[in-house]
């Protein structure tokens, strides 16, 4: 299978958005970072560790040993409920292509990491807040079925408002739709991986982020099922700063595993050399030799 | 104030009107009596036959719809069962072992109060993660002794409070979408009132879905839909008509199974009799659905869920089936 476009003009130097901002402002403690130092250290701030929110193809490239194999590219969305509100969404997606560079709020594929064969799926918060709407759910499920398939593990990595709003109960039936798809998946054996980045809320984290056997947690994420805004109007209160993040979650026992974005790689593939007969899975891909990686 | 409320009260003048003149009787009362009660039923027609988005969202929280209570006292027997077996027992959601027409069963539903008080000690109908965590337990064990599941969803949404989050309400959610996809038993979800996003959907995986004609069941509130939108909760209205909300709506993309109409004014102006055709209902699907194998159940609701969705291709149909 040959590289795919996107890949290539991303691992190539000359991306013309990498020209156009040298420097960057470090939000966290505001020191001004060179932008081809950020990105070489994974769009993390080198003097205070903030997490800048990272592009869905630049965190696939960052993981993934050779080619990324995208599947369900061609399911794109339409507008069910013919949504208006200050634009029409049509329009709003558009706005999104155009920002984003994306087709949608996740990228799901086959690859292999460290040579581990994996079905991969990224969310990107810059398309619609990487809100799940019928695409979303549409790629998720489909990439689960694939992974069920192959006896392939599988790793999501969830950014994410929650439900997209502009398709009404056509996303949220998405969350069924989802689980059990991954339930199905987990209860053949298969193992399944979620990377919980910033941020990750509501219908995401309410199905198929917390489904997972392991789970990851970005370093400094928020992660919860209302959002903060909720729930400081519900109670008339602010709340703490450590609240709804990875490390609070970890303390309350949510998570596995806390990891800052330079080790979130090593932790999977640890996690894989555990979880993972690796002969087994090689032999299955060896019948199926069209999509034979690593 | 309640809108539906608000427009009760604009007849109670010519109901008491008519009242009065039926009490007092004589000779010309019988034909006065008979034009203001077609004038009454015209404007009630005018008022409640044609209800916007907005007016529906009220009346599914109208203080006298039909509660989680009233239809739970319709089936043959019901013994509650309590807690999650960790931390405490969430008074909102209410289960336990039930029979229906000598059918054993698990119930499984969101409970509001009727009155402040009761509100109060119910969290008006949010359910906590110890709620969540009760229903998937007694799904499990349900499914595991072949008893089908019948859930009763009224809410304005999951509890978002500090510590629903502490205790992992999202975990705890999809624990119970978990619990349902792997049901070999049949599931019928009753969408009683409010259908408040994934806290509602997390009763509501179901082999067939049952609504209420004036029930909502929305992917976000209308007031928190106005608030993201505009930054304004007031425009709540406006946001009610573009959600979908309606039971029409949703029986056309396939999210609801059925629709039952209720009468003129909405379900509470003959509670005994709606909730009874609504337990009718129950019965019926859970007959149809009981003959089938567990691996039937699970196929048939993996594929009934798998087709809901809508993407460019198909995006004309509103509706779409998936193509593998």
């Amino acid at each position: 299978m040959p590289m795919p476009d996107w890949l290539s003009i991303r691992r190539d130097k000359q991306i013309p958005a990498e020209e156009a901002g040298l420097w960057e402002k470090c939000p966290s403690c505001g020191e001004v970072l060179y932008s081809k130092d950020v990105e070489a250290n994974l769009s993390v701030c080198s003097k205070c560790g903030y997490h800048f929110r990272m592009h869905a193809y630049d965190r696939i490239n960052s993981l993934v040993d050779d080619d990324f194999v995208e599947i369900g590219a061609d399911i794109l969305p339409g507008d069910p409920l013919g949504w208006v509100d200050k634009r029409p969404y049509p329009q709003k997606l558009e706005a999104d292509r155009e920002k984003s560079k994306l087709s949608e709020g996740i990228v799901t594929g086959l690859a292999a990491i460290e040579g581990f064969p994996v079905a991969l799926g990224v969310m990107d918060f810059s398309f619609r807040g990487g809100t799940m709407g019928t695409v979303v759910g549409e790629r998720v499920t489909n990439l689960f079925e694939e992974a069920r398939r192959r006896r392939l593990p599988c790793i999501v990595f969830t950014a994410s408002g929650g439900a997209r709003m502009e398709e009404g109960m056509l996303a949220l039936a998405q969350m069924a739709k989802t689980t059990q798809a991954v339930e199905r998946f987990m209860n053949d054996g298969n193992f399944y991986m979620s990377v919980l980045t910033d941020p990750t809320t509501g219908g995401v984290s309410a199905s198929f982020a917390f489904q997972a056997d392991i789970i990851i947690a970005e370093a400094r994420a928020a992660i919860g099922f209302a959002g903060r805004r909720v729930i400081e109007q519900t109670i008339r209160q602010k709340l703490p700063d450590n609240f709804q993040t990875a490390e609070f979650l970890l303390e309350k026992g949510h998570v596995d595993v806390v990891a800052p974005r330079p080790r979130i790689r090593e932790t999977l593939v640890r996690m894989l050399d555990y979880a993972v007969d690796r002969r087994r899975i090689l032999s299955v891909l060896k019948a199926v030799p069209e999509f034979a990686l690593g | 104030m309640n809108l539906i409320v608000e427009r009760e009260k604009s007849f109670e003048g010519l109901e008491q009107r008519i009242q009065e003149l039926r009490s007092r009787g004589g000779a010309d009362a019988g034909a006065q009596i008979q034009r203001l009660e077609s004038s009454y039923e015209e404007l009630r027609r005018e008022i409640f036959g044609n209800l916007t988005p907005w007016e529906r969202v009220n009346m599914a929280r109208h203080p006298r719809r039909p509660l989680a209570n009233d239809y739970i006292a319709l089936f043959d027997q019901f013994d509650e069962l309590h807690g999650d077996r960790h931390f405490r027992d969430d008074p909102a959601l209410v289960a336990g072992f039930s029979k229906l027409r000598g059918r054993r069963l698990m119930l499984i539903a969101q409970q509001k109060g009727r009155d402040v008080k009761e509100n109060i000690r119910r969290n008006f109908g949010m359910v906590s993660p110890e709620g969540y965590r009760k229903a998937s337990r007694l799904m499990t064990l349900a499914s595991r002794l072949r008893l089908p599941i019948v859930t009763l969803v009224d809410t304005p949404g999951a509890d978002p409070g500090i510590g629903s989050e502490e205790r992992a309400q999202s975990e705890a959610i999809a624990g119970c979408l978990t619990a349902l996809s792997k049901a070999g038993v049949p599931v019928v979800a009753t969408i009683i009132g409010e259908g408040g996003s994934g806290g509602a959907l997390a009763l509501a995986l179901a082999d067939w879905v049952i609504m209420p004609q004036h029930s909502i069941y929305s992917v976000a509130s209308p007031e928190g839909c106005a608030s993201i939108l505009w930054g304004d909760a007031s425009r709540a209205a406006e946001a009610a008509e573009r959600l979908c909300l309606t039971s029409n709506d949703l029986e056309r993309f396939g999210i609801v199974d059925e629709v039952i109409a209720e009468p003129l004014g909405g379900a509470h102006r003959d509670t005994p009799a709606f909730t009874a055709t609504v337990i009718e209902e129950i019965d019926a699907a859970l007959r149809r659905l009981e003959v089938q194998s567990p691996e039937q159940l699970r196929e048939r609701r993996y594929e009934k869920y798998r087709r809901i969705g809508s993407w460019q291709e198909d995006a004309r149909r509103g509706i779409a089936s998936a193509a593998t």
